[in-house]
């Protein structure tokens, strides 16, 4: 059961405080509370301001992880504070004093309080976020398939907290970027059977440089979401229909470039690394190098290159030749990609729904098979055969 | 000067389709709120909205389950709108773009829900609230040329002219401390109830009674104020909200003995009882020495019934809630829980289409009592009535707006309300004979005595030392000093503020419980245990004149169900 009842404990808060009315720079405060270690570090933030220093501005209402009020960073980390324990934050604290700042890549208006409007709102909005319904309008609902529901129900789960936009790494080197939650939010509206523009709105968000293609899948906003939205994973689902399922070739080479890199390692076991850029820029074949675009490019970093095999960081055979490995690890490179996409229809993890259980019954074998929605709430439906189709995502089936 | 046919203070379900509807009609519209409009307590909202759509169903009894869930202190004529016009709006929600889940064939699913005779109670996973709020929040950045928006606007009072109508309201942009007045033909409240007097309540911080205790304070009435609902499922913990959608899935209430009680009180329903019945229900286990948990204040909700699959899919947000605050994974072990605070029925008196007595001033949502929820509310029937009434009273307004000329409304209240925040920024830590108090001082004593003395079970004793105590708060509240002295985004004065409403909704509540003596809906006394229509079936109204406030009675409105005995 819960370990919720062990008694108080004091507790070490350092919190960045920031008056823009005093003139003077942000600067660190530190208070000491007393509660449950179960308890929130929200919790822990009001205490102080109850009992020590009321003028701690915080945003915060919910206290249920539900509001999307109170984003902070906590250790250098971004998340909610309602919904990070107090004991946990200490053992990640670097001297045992649990750090709280504000949220990054928004300006600071006082203290833990930043300007959403400036950045996470006003991304949002550039994905015009509502839906343009399918004409003609139903008397009724529109009947859709039930998966569909659920599959974007993760998205709905959105707070907007803005923790994800917080830390994205992308959006820090280039603060035009669309970022995570204006894109797990277009991921909604392209999700959706009942949105008439699915096209329009991945051809707007492949076509923006700073759109869908210049994240630069590190997994971030990943963890630092609260709710299992999985922006980045969004964002990789919108991907994956522009280019694969609607080819649509973005300008900015985005998706020659990924269609590139999975037909290299197809082809090779591993990337080869002399190829890929005249293939993102002059088109995916041998013969993309003689593209004048790929050339262009190929000029501009033939310094580097040179660089390269001067140090003897490049070898020149393989550059020109590729990287050869064993036969039987080719062909189990390849029978991955046949594997995948021999599927009548993607797997798409749905964290909102499957959590990250830790512990996980194995799923029994052939689940997934002829059975109404499978395993978890995967879109897959009949697995046409063989050892459990869908991967373990913590599915004890009740089947 | 901001002049509009339309203001609407908060930006909850009721306020954000009162924008809508209200700019549908051609008006000019402002929304305010004191939070950014996604952060409003509706988006806690969790298990669904009730609506007769599926082609058995008939709105007849879906109203006939609401009006005696209420007790039969409900208005059944408002109760009829309510669930006729329930069908079309869910219908509307869905087209504008409500996640709504499926059943097999692709239509919209309905799970069960309490006090419903058959499943109509249509749902997003266990996110009902936020999917509506979120999508309504899309609407309004969608007509953002048509509603204007002013996000983390405090309104500090309602502003009325000469002939006592409401004119506007004066409000502070909290980013800057500025003070400005609105001017409106029309103002809106839809600012939610008032579950922070209570300790602990499921509420948010932000939900202080602000709407009811403004519209108070310029002679607005109050109605059924004693009537506060004890929701049944709220983790020991930290009071936080179990859905009842738990139980609609399956889940059942075992007490200290592993027995399923809910057979002793409510042999049909069970545990989809009414929450009243099921609240008192758990609290009399509880009294009675069956209760569960290190000191016996709790009950087992066992969710383990339900499919794991089933569970992950349709009510994530509680297993996260285990998880995260209760370190219990809801699919393999029982959950404590205990009854919490969690809604008022009463609120600001209102007609069917929103519109208080007083001319100009409207109110819808929580902050309303229409009353479509008498003695008790239905689960899911919360989401449906912010909806009809929000959309009702934004488009009665935009028509009355119309025939009438933009009032002015005169400085003087704004003069008074600046006043009044730079004599709270004065007060000493150590002035006067008696020590000061903190202001969360004084919040945290109310909220444990509301508890104490009007919660699920009361008597005339309690009543009336709670009277006696919020009597005492309120003077100590006058000299209650706050830290922080700046202008930007001071959280501190505005919270002397909200103690102030805070303790109006209390003495306003503690006042209804004394005068109906008798017991109906959440309304419990035990020296009075027995509901009486003969004397009682009647709404107890509270408003304040230049002595204070008078009690007065007004008629509960009957159009086809006769009081019955209500059996679960």
């Amino acid at each position: 059961m819960a370990e919720t009842h062990k008694p108080p404990e004091t507790f070490k808060l350092r919190v960045r405080r920031y008056d823009p009315e005093s003139g003077e720079a942000p600067y660190w405060d530190e208070h000491t509370i007393e509660l449950e270690p179960h308890r929130s570090v929200l919790e822990g933030i009001l205490q102080a301001k109850a009992k020590h220093d009321g003028s701690i501005g915080i945003r915060c209402s919910c206290r249920a992880a539900i509001c999307g009020s109170c984003g902070v960073r906590i250790n250098g980390e971004p998340g909610l504070a309602c919904h990070t324990h107090l004991d946990h934050a200490r053992e990640s604290a670097k001297d045992g004093v649990i750090e709280i700042e504000p949220m990054g890549n928004m300006p600071v208006i006082k203290d833990l309080i930043v300007d959403m409007d400036a950045v996470h709102w006003k991304k949002v909005q550039r994905v015009t976020p509502w839906l343009i319904a399918k004409q003609p309008v139903p008397e009724r609902e529109y009947i859709v398939p039930k998966e569909s529901m659920v599959d974007i129900t993760q998205s709905m789960a959105c707070i907007q907290c803005g923790a994800c936009v917080s830390d994205c790494l992308a959006m820090e080197v280039d603060p035009g970027f669309v970022g995570p939650a204006a894109l797990a939010k277009a991921y909604r509206f392209v999700g959706d059977p009942r949105d008439d523009q699915q096209d329009i709105r991945l051809k707007d968000l492949a076509e923006d440089p700073q759109g869908i293609y210049d994240c630069t899948h590190c997994f971030k906003c990943v963890e630092a979401c609260p709710k299992g939205v999985n922006p980045m994973g969004q964002i990789m689902r919108l991907r994956r229909i522009a280019g694969s399922d609607q080819h649509i070739v973005d300008r900015n080479n985005g998706e020659r470039h990924e269609a590139a890199l999975t037909t290299l390692i197809r082809d090779y076991g591993l990337l080869h690394e002399a190829e890929i850029i005249p293939r993102s820029y002059g088109g995916n074949s041998w013969f993309g190098k003689f593209h004048p675009a790929a050339g262009k490019e190929l000029l501009s970093s033939l310094p580097t290159v040179i660089k390269g095999i001067l140090r003897r960081k490049v070898n020149p055979k393989i550059a020109i030749f590729g990287h050869k490995i064993p036969k039987q690890d080719l062909a189990a490179v390849q029978a991955i990609y046949d594997k995948v996409e021999s599927r009548p229809q993607r797997y798409e993890l749905n964290l909102y729904v499957t959590g990250y259980d830790e512990d996980d019954e194995p799923v029994p074998a052939g689940v997934g098979a002829g059975t109404d929605t499978g395993a978890a709430s995967a879109i897959a439906t009949q697995e046409p055969d063989g050892p459990s189709g869908a991967p373990t995502t913590g599915e004890g089936s009740a089947a | 000067m901001p002049a509009h046919d339309v203001l609407i203070i908060g930006a909850g379900l009721a306020g954000q389709r009162a924008a809508l509807a209200a700019a549908q009609e051609g008006a000019s519209v402002a929304i305010l709120s004191k939070v950014h409009p996604v952060r409003s307590h509706s988006v806690a909202a969790a298990g669904g909205i009730n609506a007769a759509i599926a082609v058995a169903d008939d709105w007849r009894s879906h109203a006939y389950d609401t009006v005696k869930g209420s007790d039969f202190l409900g208005d059944q004529d408002a109760i009829e709108i309510m669930c006729s016009e329930a069908p079309h709006e869910v219908m509307h929600l869905e087209h504008i773009g409500v996640t709504f889940h499926r059943n097999e064939r692709g239509e919209l699913d309905l799970r069960a829900f309490g006090g419903a005779s058959m499943k109509r109670t249509a749902y997003v996973a266990d996110i009902t609230g936020q999917a509506i709020l979120h999508v309504l929040y899309e609407q309004l950045m969608k007509h953002h040329e048509t509603v204007d928006r002013y996000e983390e606007w405090f309104v500090t009072s309602l502003v009325q002219d000469e002939q006592g109508s409401c004119c506007g309201v004066v409000a502070r942009d909290v980013r800057s401390g500025r003070m400005e007045t609105f001017h409106a033909k029309n103002t809106i409240l839809a600012c939610g109830g008032a579950g922070q007097v209570y300790s602990p309540t499921t509420n948010a911080l932000i939900v202080t009674g602000d709407g009811i205790a403004q519209a108070y304070r310029i002679g607005a009435p109050l109605m059924d104020m004693e009537m506060v609902q004890y929701h049944p499922t709220t983790l020991v913990e930290n009071g936080l909200l179990i859905t009842e959608g738990a139980r609609g899935e399956g889940a059942v209430l075992l007490n200290s003995e592993g027995e399923r009680f809910m057979e002793k009180y409510a042999p049909n329903k069970m545990e989809l009882a009414s929450r009243d019945v099921v609240s008192r229900a758990e609290q009399t286990e509880i009294l009675e020495g069956r209760g569960v948990g290190a000191d016996g204040s709790g009950i087992w909700l066992d969710i383990t019934k339900v499919p794991r699959k089933r569970t992950l899919e349709a009510l994530r947000e509680i297993v996260n809630i285990g998880k995260d605050f209760a370190g219990v994974d809801i699919t393999r072990e029982p959950i404590m829980i205990r009854p919490g605070q969690h809604y008022i029925m009463g609120g600001v008196k209102t007609d069917a289409d929103g519109a208080t007595p007083i001319e100009g001033l409207y109110a819808a949502g929580e902050v309303a009592c229409v009353s479509v929820h008498g003695g008790n509310r239905l689960g899911a029937n919360s989401l449906l009535d912010t909806l009809i009434f929000g959309r009702r009273a934004g488009e009665h307004a935009a028509r009355r707006a119309q025939s009438i000329p933009m009032p002015e409304a005169a400085d003087a209240r704004l003069r008074e309300d600046v006043a009044e925040i730079d004599a709270i920024l004065a007060r000493e830590r150590n002035g006067g004979p008696t020590r000061p108090r903190r202001v969360s001082e004084i919040k945290a004593e109310l909220g444990a005595m509301m508890n104490q003395h009007v919660a699920v079970y009361r008597d005339e004793a309690g009543l009336q030392q709670a009277h006696e105590i919020v009597g005492r708060l309120k003077e100590e509240a006058k000299s209650a000093y706050v830290d922080d002295r700046g202008t930007v985004f001071n959280q501190d004065v505005l919270g002397a503020l909200e103690l102030g409403y805070m303790l109006d909704c209390a003495e306003a509540t503690v006042l209804g419980a004394i005068e109906r003596k008798e017991s109906r809906g959440a309304q419990f006394r035990t020296d009075y245990p027995e509901r009486n229509d003969e004397q009682w079936l009647k709404h107890i109204d509270i408003s304040l004149n230049g002595d204070g406030p008078q009690v007065s009675y007004s008629p509960v409105t009957i159009t086809q169900w006769q009081p019955e005995e209500r059996k679960y």
